[in-house]
């Protein structure tokens, strides 16, 4: 009896003790914090990607807290959705930003893009990047080692083994920009997401002159200009041999994709589009084009993708 | 990428001349032990093998036939030598599978691991089974397996000198020949002796950590002789009795738990050497090698981390 | 016998085309001059489309100090000014002349009559070494003249002759000593002149002891010049081995150059360019190049005008055999394998290396070991399997403190390693990606 006794206030004694000392240091040493930081952190995804800008998602409270509004501020993974709860927490408005998501701009596959070497360094883009034009003839398409899969946390880009190029997965990504800062030939790019996921995409970064272009790839950006004489919304601009669409201005009309001789531009999640009665004016790269598609059909069925579509109408529903 | 030439070396060349250099050893223990070390040691290497293709090929799902790089044979003939001859089969299982599936693979297989994986399981079955890991046979029965007559082993009537405080008679010939009792590849110092000039002749090692063991222990249990010349054997006792040159040549020597540098290495050695003569005089167990060695394997990235390699012109001779 | 301190590695040296005669390459149909053929800036053209020039025309001058001037091999017309894949793999600028003839500009002495006297200033030589686009012909083709004028504060004592050639297969280097002993003994000298020094060493591996032989008889006649045979080890060749091998003097880390410690180190081949240079005003147009591989029918070295496609040369040495897997620019150890056969060859272009497919194959990559022979094999003292992690894992800050900037490329690492880890490829991505970080520091100070 008298050993439990012992025990229990000895034991007692000493939590007392201790408890008095935590409560001292934690009065003490408390570190003076806005509350609503801890409230806007809890609303953030906690993925911790350093999408926003800021190192994880405590640095991005953080940063909303002290900034006093929203302006430039966005925490690309939560989105539209996550931005409001943090305005209502501050008393502040968000602006509603548009969604984006990340696009592959090379659509150099297999068949494409012939193989004019081997590598065999190590299994890293920004390794291959160094030996110049790399496997293929072009110096500015993907080099498919793969540095934007292991970039992305969310699981959202995957190597399709049949083209040897990525797929974004549009549900999944959150268009953080890791794999942008991936890829040592800055193919990916964040566009806005478009309704429906539409979008007109030039999928080529490529900025040699049109013949040495059009020797590396059958689908690769010449730079002719017909795709900005044909937008109606100025949205098309030709730098370095390069068509670039602007996709705040674009309109999605698609005439451009009509126009483009080597089928760069590629329009995404549109339906597919109706025969046109011949009147109209057809131009002659669309049928054969489409019986093009047909032959590639059965490669391409077999991975859907949102992104390295066939260069003509998509028809498979990602 | 360059180079583009290949010394040819590769992992299982050199996992194939230890293999060959712990030949006189396992051919003396077959010679010493008859069919109980023959058993042993088949069905040690059998089992290492074989968990090492199952935790591949369906636990870890990997492709990549990692026993063809030969580690798993070299772990388990190294277990083996590890045990006593007439141990029964479902320990040497336990203990096959405990350095392959918790010791080696849970880390990431050949490179990875922390611990040498069959020292790990020799201490691993000598804490679980006592008894049974510490009879040993008397040498020169060669049909006997189960039912082999047991004997001390030199190392423990050595140990006894502390207490009792009279001279063990250990002939030191037979010590070095290896007609002693003991675990199958600890016995004979001299076969041990020709492995390691197989290994140092074919670069698969270096100099640096057996002679920093050898010499330590030599050179300790010397002077604590010349101290305590009746508690404590003659040096010489000490350098080919028990598992020291087998741990000295094939355990502390290997590739994945020792550290980079010459120096690292020498520091490496000298610890061991320190550590297993502080276990063999003054610790319990008649045997301090194996503790040794783990003890040291968990310091090895410490000992990497502090010992650089002498960097060019860091010191300018004038 | 003497050799570099810290690690190294024996590579098989496979010089088969070792004792061959230099033998002169046809002209080319048109010859291809990039603009960038050495370190530094790009020299900027200085012909138009339809200009007419001759072999030793000046067709694009330095576009810097650390550039140099390029001309032209060949007679004949400018077709175009357009990009060209060249070594590195990349389109850069170049110059295209159709070639007509063969007429060379009067001022070049073209009679084989050997001169060993000169009275030229130190600076008149540098002067004339500059205005004959000279480079470094080892490889890395860094402008001659810059380094034979040492910076301010700092001091030559002597002149190191790079002979070694260790990097396997290549024989160029050791074909010019055994033909040309006597203009590259005198393109020493001026070196020596160039810099104000009395001592000359010629660093020569013993694997080439018709070359030592010849050498050191031939340098009786050269005051201050020396032959140190060395020990066969790769990267003898490698600046900082080479002054740590000949006079034993480590040179600090970078940015510390070999004038630090008294050296200026120069290739054999500039060497030979420099006499030429000086002596016959011939402006550096033509080199030796070594073609060669295991499968080629007649591995050989030949006096090949700049800008002439390797593709022809491959045709002359036996034409390109059927299991090539690989062209490769330079040297089995730290040369670049070409996208195709058609890059021209450079002022650094010392050999052409064909390798079967099953030759150049790497070996599948394995776990790390921890074996620790890249550490043994590493001559700059590093632990490349830590920086080949560190460059994996983007631990930049960690990779500078573990002195990568001082890595030298030679390959050691990648050679030796059992498990055929790219630890090289790692490596460099690595110390590039430092660079560029420290250059960016440096910047905003």
């Amino acid at each position: 009896m008298n050993t439990i006794l012992v025990a229990v206030i000895a034991l007692g004694v000493t939590a007392l003790v201790l408890a008095g000392v935590l409560f001292v240091v934690s009065k003490q040493f408390a570190v003076e914090e806005d509350p609503r930081v801890g409230q806007v952190a809890e609303v953030l995804p906690q993925a911790n990607c350093g999408g926003c800008g800021y190192p994880g998602c405590a640095g991005f409270a953080d940063a909303c807290v002290k900034a006093g509004s929203l302006d430039g501020l966005l925490c690309p993974v939560g989105g539209q959705a996550v931005m409001t709860k943090v305005a209502d927490i501050l008393g502040l408005s968000a602006d509603a930003a548009e969604p984006k998501v990340a696009v592959v701009r090379c659509n150099g596959t297999c068949e494409h893009r012939p193989r004019t070497a081997v590598y065999d360094g190590a299994v890293s883009c920004k390794i291959a990047h160094a030996t110049g034009c790399g496997e293929t003839g072009c110096a500015f398409g993907c080099l498919g080692c793969g540095d934007c899969v292991a970039a992305c946390k969310f699981d959202a880009i995957r190597m399709n083994p049949t083209t040897g190029l990525p797929e974004v997965d549009a549900e999944k990504c959150t268009a953080c920009g890791a794999c942008v800062k991936a890829c040592p030939r800055m193919i990916i790019e964040l566009r806005n997401k478009g309704k429906n996921g539409r979008r007109m995409v030039v999928l080529c970064v490529n900025k040699d002159k049109g013949a040495i272009t059009r020797k590396a790839c059958e689908v690769g950006c010449i730079g002719c200009g017909k795709c900005q004489k044909v937008c109606p919304f100025d949205a098309i601009t030709i730098a370095n041999n390069l068509a670039y669409i602007d996709y705040e201005k674009c309109k999605l009309c698609r005439k451009c994709e009509d126009e483009c001789p080597q089928h760069s531009i590629v329009a995404v999640n549109f339906p597919p589009r109706k025969p046109k009665p011949a009147a109209t004016e057809a131009p002659k790269t669309a049928p054969a084009a489409e019986a093009k598609s047909a032959a590639k059909a059965p490669e391409t069925t077999e991975t859907p993708s949102t992104q390295t579509a066939p260069s003509t109408p998509n028809t498979q529903k990602s | 990428m360059s180079p583009h030439v290949h010394s040819g070396d590769s992992v299982s060349k050199n996992m194939r001349w230890v293999i060959i250099a712990m030949l006189p050893a396992m051919l003396w223990s077959f010679y010493a032990f008859g069919m109980g070390a023959v058993i042993v040691t088949a069905v040690s290497v059998a089992s290492c093998v074989f968990f090492e293709w199952a935790i591949n090929k369906y636990i870890l799902k990997n492709d990549k036939c990692t026993v063809c790089d030969l580690s798993a044979v070299v772990t388990g003939i190294l277990l083996a030598f590890n045990l006593p001859s007439n141990l029964p089969l479902y320990i040497i299982i336990i203990g096959a599978l405990f350095a392959i599936g918790v010791v080696k693979m849970t880390f990431g297989g050949l490179g990875c691991n922390l611990f040498n994986p069959a020292l790990a399981a020799r201490v691993f079955l000598l804490i679980s089974f006592p008894v049974k890991m510490t009879v040993f046979p008397e040498v020169g029965q060669m049909t006997a397996y189960a039912d082999a007559v047991t004997a001390a082993t030199p190392m423990a009537a050595i140990k006894a000198q502390i207490s009792t405080g009279t001279l063990a008679d250990v002939s030191l010939l037979d010590l070095f020949l290896g007609n002693v009792g003991g675990s199958l590849g600890e016995v004979s110092a001299l076969c041990l002796l020709l492995g390691l000039v197989i290994l140092l002749v074919s670069r698969t090692i270096t100099w640096h950590i057996p002679v920093s063991i050898l010499v330590t222990v030599f050179a300790l249990t010397g002077l604590l002789h010349i101290a305590y010349p009746v508690e404590v054997a003659t040096p010489w006792h000490h350098l080919f009795g028990g598992g020291l040159m087998l741990g000295a040549i094939f355990m502390a020597t290997d590739y994945v738990t020792s550290p980079m540098t010459p120096k690292g290495q020498l520091i490496y050695g000298f610890c061991i050497g320190f550590l297993t003569v502080a276990i063999r005089v003054f610790g319990a167990y008649p045997e301090g090698m194996s503790f040794a060695i783990l003890i040291m394997n968990a310091f090895v990235p410490l000992i990497n981390n502090a010992c650089k390699p002498k960097r060019f012109a860091k010191e300018v001779k004038k | 016998m003497k050799t570099f301190r810290i690690g190294g590695v024996h590579p098989s040296e496979n010089k088969l085309s070792a004792g061959k005669k230099i033998e002169p390459m046809a002209l080319p149909k048109q010859a291809v001059f990039p603009l960038s053929q050495h370190i530094g800036a790009p020299a900027v053209p200085c012909v138009a489309k339809g200009d007419m020039v001759k072999v030793g025309t000046k067709i694009a001058d330095a576009g810097g100090f650390v550039s140099a001037a390029i001309f032209s091999s060949v007679s004949g017309k400018v077709a175009k000014i357009d990009s060209v894949i060249d070594a590195s793999g990349y389109r850069k600028p170049a110059i295209f002349i159709d070639v007509v003839g063969d007429e060379w500009e009067e001022s070049i002495d073209r009679s084989e009559e050997l001169v060993t006297k000169c009275d030229l200033k130190p600076e008149e030589i540098v002067a004339k070494i500059k205005d004959a686009g000279v480079v470094g012909m080892g490889g890395a083709c860094f402008p001659t003249h810059v380094k034979l004028t040492p910076p301010p504060g700092s001091k030559a004592e002597c002149v190191i002759i790079n002979a070694v050639e260790c990097e396997p297969y290549l024989t160029a280097d050791h074909s010019l000593m055994l033909e040309k002993p006597e203009q590259i003994l005198m393109g020493v000298s001026l070196l020596m002149k160039a810099v104000n020094v009395t001592v000359g060493y010629i660093a020569i591996e013993n694997n080439k002891p018709d070359a030592i032989a010849l050498m050191t008889e031939k340098a009786k006649n050269f005051p201050g010049i020396q032959v140190v045979p060395l020990k066969v080890k790769y990267p003898q060749g490698g600046e900082k081995q080479l002054i740590d091998a000949v006079i034993s003097r480590q040179v600090p880390a970078p940015p510390a150059i070999p004038i630090a410690v008294g050296a200026v180190v120069q290739n054999v081949g500039t060497a030979y360019a420099v006499y030429e240079a000086v002596i016959k005003n011939k402006p550096l147009f033509e080199r030796i190049v070594t073609v060669t591989g295991k499968s080629l029918a007649n591995p050989s070295n030949f006096l090949t005008r700049m800008g002439t496609p390797m593709s022809q040369l491959i045709e002359a040495a036996g034409g390109m055999p059927e299991d090539t897997g690989k062209i490769i620019g330079g040297g089995p150890m730290m040369g670049k394998a070409l996208l195709n056969a058609e890059v021209p060859i450079c002022k650094g272009s010392s050999g052409v290396l064909l390798m079967s497919e099953k030759e150049s194959l790497r070996g599948e990559e394995q776990n790390c070991t921890r074996c620790a022979k890249c550490v043994a094999a590493c001559p700059m003292g590093l632990e490349p399997y830590l920086l080949a992690k560190l460059g994996e894992y983007a631990d930049w800050e960690r990779a500078e403190k573990e002195d990568i900037m001082t890595c030298i490329e030679c390959g050691c690492c990648t050679f030796t390693c059992p498990s055929n880890r790219p630890l090289l490829d790692w490596v460099r991505l690595c110390k590039n990606t430092v660079g560029g970080i420290i250059r960016e520091r440096n910047a905003k100070k």
